[in-house]
């Protein structure tokens, strides 16, 4: 892709050269949102001090009603924040430290009410079945919440992580003039308004002008998400503060190894 | 022999658009997903070779004759609730109902399959839950509230909502078909309602019972809805262990496995039944 094509001078610095879109200085895919994955709970069941800790997942108010969102890449990555796999990132560890997540998640499997997809995430949160979610953030809550449902999110100290959604453009396509106007009209500012406020699947804006589009739009909802330069949310100060790391695949052992062992999480 | 060769040939013209049918959508998928479970996945990406490592991987797991069993047990537990269930209600419709309402009452059963079973796995979703219709009428005499959702008891009625009207309807068409003057000579000659029933209502339709209840443990057994929506995938069935392993990397042979086990066992239970619905006695 020709990033002259794109605004990323408008992109904040952090996502500019955002790993896994670039090799060098060869351009394969653009963010156009992004989103971040903490603790998700429901407010009648647990405090914003209690959620601030992945300890909350074993806490005995929610026992049994812990779900999972049925992938096993950001509910493993969720433990292995807590057992202080930062540097580099949750899912690059080494044998032991990838025996020790093994242990850490297997002794919340009685915590768990279910392992469910996208709908059957809002259902359970939507219900009351589910007190708290793994591997979710507020791209469910925020929608649930905005329904009423007394459900929220929130980064906890030991760190959140990343999801990302970009876009490429197909070798062999005649129409990249076509496609390189609709990741322009994403990426602008009113594209990024619509973005945040999608009503299934909203995501963050990774520009600045995005942010400043959503402020005048809609300040409530720049409140609530925190596209405000210092915010106590705010997903740039949170990633300046090294709590997000982008939701990667493991580094030292297979795919396999960690799906496998998420069908033995499963059936334990 | 011309006459019989047209004939043949009118016949087979017939035949040939099923046959045509079932060897392009079964036949040739089914050889490829047999071919591709020696494949293997490197990269992301399948590449064809003969290697039997996918079936070590698979079959030598806990996890998998795990959910084996479990997925085995429950459309066999299926199966068999559906039959018994289903039997007063078939009888029922059978020998007290006029021919009339009893075609009503076959095309009620037939209704619930106008609506996608998704759609009513979620309305169960809402029944079920602890804050539903079902624990508030338990709650208001004293009882509950009952975690039904996200349990064997969830995906339990998620199964029977899928099979029960197909295993009256099986049951219902094979009673009625009963020859009535058998029933009226098996009492003239003295035998108890019940007797009557197990000697000669039950062995009478015994290709409808056999065969409803094994439709209901193949509907069941290959079923992937109610294990996950009703079930909460706690713990996984077969179809929930395809779904998991083709995630993984994209490692589609190694769920092949999977589906070719699930295809040899009921392979195996269709044969038995078939057996048991239309083999002779003595």
């Amino acid at each position: 892709m020709d990033p002259s094509l794109y605004p990323f001078d408008d992109f904040w610095p952090e996502f500019q050269k955002f790993p896994g879109h670039w090799t060098d200085d060869t351009l394969w895919s653009v963010m156009v949102r992004y989103g971040l994955l903490g603790v998700s709970y429901n407010t009648d069941a647990l405090t914003r001090e209690e959620a601030m800790s992945y300890d909350a997942y074993w806490n005995p108010k929610v026992t049994g009603k812990v779900g999972h969102f049925d992938w096993h890449l950001p509910s493993l990555g969720q433990v292995s924040l807590p057992n202080g796999n930062t540097s580099p990132t949750p899912w690059d560890i080494d044998a032991t430290a990838w025996e020790a997540v093994k242990e850490k998640t297997l002794s919340l499997r009685p915590q768990v009410g279910g392992y469910f997809d996208y709908g059957g995430t809002f259902s359970s949160l939507k219900n009351g079945e589910m007190l708290a979610m793994v591997g979710i953030g507020d791209w469910i809550t925020g929608v649930l919440a905005k329904d009423g449902a007394k459900v929220d999110s929130v980064i906890p100290e030991e760190g959140g992580i990343q999801w990302t959604e970009s876009y490429s453009v197909g070798i062999g396509t005649t129409k990249h003039e076509v496609i390189n106007k609709f990741i322009n009209s994403m990426l602008g500012p009113q594209g990024q308004v619509k973005s945040i406020q999608m009503a299934a699947y909203p995501g963050l804006s990774p520009t600045m002008s995005g942010w400043k589009a959503i402020q005048e739009a809609n300040p409530d909802e720049a409140k609530r998400s925190g596209l405000i330069e210092g915010a106590d949310n705010d997903p740039i100060k949170l990633f300046r503060d090294g709590r997000i790391f982008y939701r990667n695949t493991p580094k030292q052992q297979t795919l396999e190894d960690w799906n496998d062992f998420w069908s033995d999480y499963k059936s334990a | 022999m011309s006459r019989s060769r047209r004939i043949d040939l009118y016949s087979t013209l017939w035949r040939l658009p099923l046959l045509v049918w079932q060897g392009l959508f079964f036949v040739v998928p089914l050889v490829f997903m047999a071919a591709m479970s020696f494949w293997l996945v490197k990269n992301y990406r399948m590449e064809p070779a003969f290697v039997f490592d996918n079936r070590s991987k698979m079959l030598g797991r806990g996890a998998f004759w795990d959910a084996y069993w479990l997925t085995l047990g429950r459309a066999a537990l299926a199966g068999v609730l559906a039959t018994v269930i289903a039997f007063p209600a078939s009888l029922f419709l059978s020998f007290r109902l006029s021919e009339s309402g009893r075609r009503f009452a076959l095309l009620c059963l037939i209704v619930p399959f106008l609506t996608s079973f998704l759609v009513r796995a979620y309305a169960w979703q809402v029944i079920l839950a602890e804050s539903g219709p079902v624990n508030a009428v338990l709650g208001s005499v004293g009882l509950g509230p009952f975690t039904m959702l996200n349990s064997g008891v969830g995906a339990m009625v998620g199964y029977l909502t899928l099979v029960l009207p197909l295993v009256v309807i099986f049951q219902t068409w094979s009673l009625a078909a009963i020859d009535r003057s058998l029933i009226e000579a098996a009492g003239n000659l003295g035998a108890a309602p019940w007797r009557v029933l197990v000697s000669v209502i039950i062995p009478a339709a015994k290709t409808g019972l056999v065969l409803g209840a094994v439709f209901a443990f193949i509907m069941t057994f290959g079923d992937f809805v109610s294990p996950f929506y009703l079930g909460g995938s706690k713990p996984p069935t077969l179809t929930i262990l395809i779904i998991d392993t083709a995630k993984s990397g994209q490692q589609w042979p190694r769920a092949a496995v999977v589906a070719l086990m699930m295809i040899a066992t009921l392979f195996a239970v269709a044969t038995a039944a078939l057996k048991a619905a239309y083999g002779r006695r003595g």
